[in-house]
């Protein structure tokens, strides 16, 4: 910090104004609070449905998944979380990652692991409550 | 990535024991962070004995009487001795306050030990250069903006309006919550940190002010405001009692009100 400082020769206040405010952020913002409490409201029934499939073959755990409200209740589950975990993960990354490349690059990633991690669960999900 | 070590030049090494004063019956020990900017070596720290019984009571007082007594070269910023300019905010055994209104006796154990404001460069020993910390001040344009035409007598505000900025108004900027802040730690550079939003929350309430959406637009931002993680170190650290974790959690539920 006091680096960059020294180095640059722009006014404090040029400095803290910078390019401007972005505008955005408060999207992310109310997304991460209604995730949180779509999670909270799902977490109970998930768990239920977790203990019901524990020792079953896939035949078996077709069959719980093919009812409707389970298979809502799993789907929604996923996307609540992969959604929070991709805005959460991206705060921390923007906590501590300082280097603009690394930054865009880890942003990118995080991107493509949360939605090929919420594809591949909704996938599996549609998958076995269908029965294709 | 952020820096969670300090620099090598940074690094405290060694340090003076000063002698105990003379004919002192009671003496309190302080360990004082010394930085010298002309003597090119790194920043240490002293041990000073401060008469108890010659005095006052505040962590400021003993400052004040080591370089009165001892060590005339121990710089730090002091002026009201009263809570009321910020000027002698500083970590005093762990936590920022001020030391004026810190009594050393509400330091339990050992020795005081005092350093500067955490995570800012320092002039020399106590004093921060807060340059950064007052341009984001000035960042969120601290003054009453209007367009309607400037009545005869002063803008008016009802007692309930008037109430609304309690809490908000009592800021001194001493800076003990901005720097006591993790996320202004790692982001001072782009987020306002704790007491800059609390002022800016004082200008948004302010029933008077016509600028409130501008405001607003000029704080939405990632980084300028949505880096507070609500950690409530700024509370805590707060030596007038206020909460800015809660003047932030109120701009943030404006931003959201206006797009819902």
């Amino acid at each position: 910090m006091s680096n960059v400082r020294a180095k640059s020769m722009r006014t404090p206040l040029g400095r803290v104004r910078n390019l401007g405010a972005a505008h955005s952020g408060t999207g992310d913002f109310w997304r991460q609070r209604i995730t949180a409490v779509a999670m909270a409201l799902l977490i109970i029934p998930v768990v239920v449905v977790v203990i019901m499939l524990l020792g079953r073959n896939q035949a078996g755990a077709a069959q719980i998944l093919g009812s409707l409200p389970i298979a809502l209740i799993m789907l929604l589950f996923v996307i609540a979380s992969c959604w929070h975990m991709k805005i959460g993960m991206q705060v921390v990354i923007e906590d501590y990652v300082h280097s603009e490349p690394l930054k865009l690059v880890s942003i990118m990633a995080n991107n493509f692991f949360a939605v090929t991690v919420a594809l591949a669960s909704i996938y599996a999900l549609i998958k076995l409550s269908t029965g294709v | 990535m952020a820096e969670f070590a300090l620099p090598k030049n940074s690094q405290i090494t060694g340090g003076k024991t000063w002698p105990k004063p003379a004919g002192a019956t009671e003496v309190r020990e302080f360990r004082v962070y010394r930085w010298n900017p002309d003597d090119g070596k790194n920043p240490s720290v002293d041990t000073y004995y401060v008469d108890v019984n010659d005095c006052g009571p505040m962590v400021l007082d003993g400052l004040i009487w080591i370089k009165n007594h001892i060590d005339p070269s121990l710089t730090f910023r002091r002026s009201c001795r009263e809570g009321v300019c910020g000027s002698c905010a500083m970590n005093i055994d762990g936590q920022n306050t001020l030391a004026c209104t810190r009594s050393m006796h509400d330091v339990k154990d050992g020795a005081v030990k005092i350093n500067p404001l955490p995570h800012q460069p320092v002039v020399k020993d106590l004093v921060p250069d807060l340059t950064n910390f007052y341009a984001q001040y000035a960042s969120i344009e601290p003054w009453l903006k209007t367009t309607s035409p400037t009545p005869q007598k002063e803008w008016r505000q009802s007692h309930e309006d008037r109430e609304k900025l309690d809490g908000l108004y009592e800021c001194i900027l001493c800076a003990c919550c901005s720097t006591s802040c993790p996320s202004y730690w790692w982001n001072s550079d782009r987020y306002l940190g704790p007491a800059a939003l609390l002022q800016a929350n004082r200008w948004v309430k302010d029933s008077r002010d016509e600028a409130t959406g501008e405001r607003l637009d000029n704080l939405e931002d990632p980084f300028r405001l949505y880096r507070c993680h609500t950690i409530m170190n700024c509370a805590k650290a707060c030596p007038k009692g206020l909460n800015p974790a809660e003047a932030i959690a109120e701009l943030k539920l404006k931003l959201v009100e206006r797009q819902i």
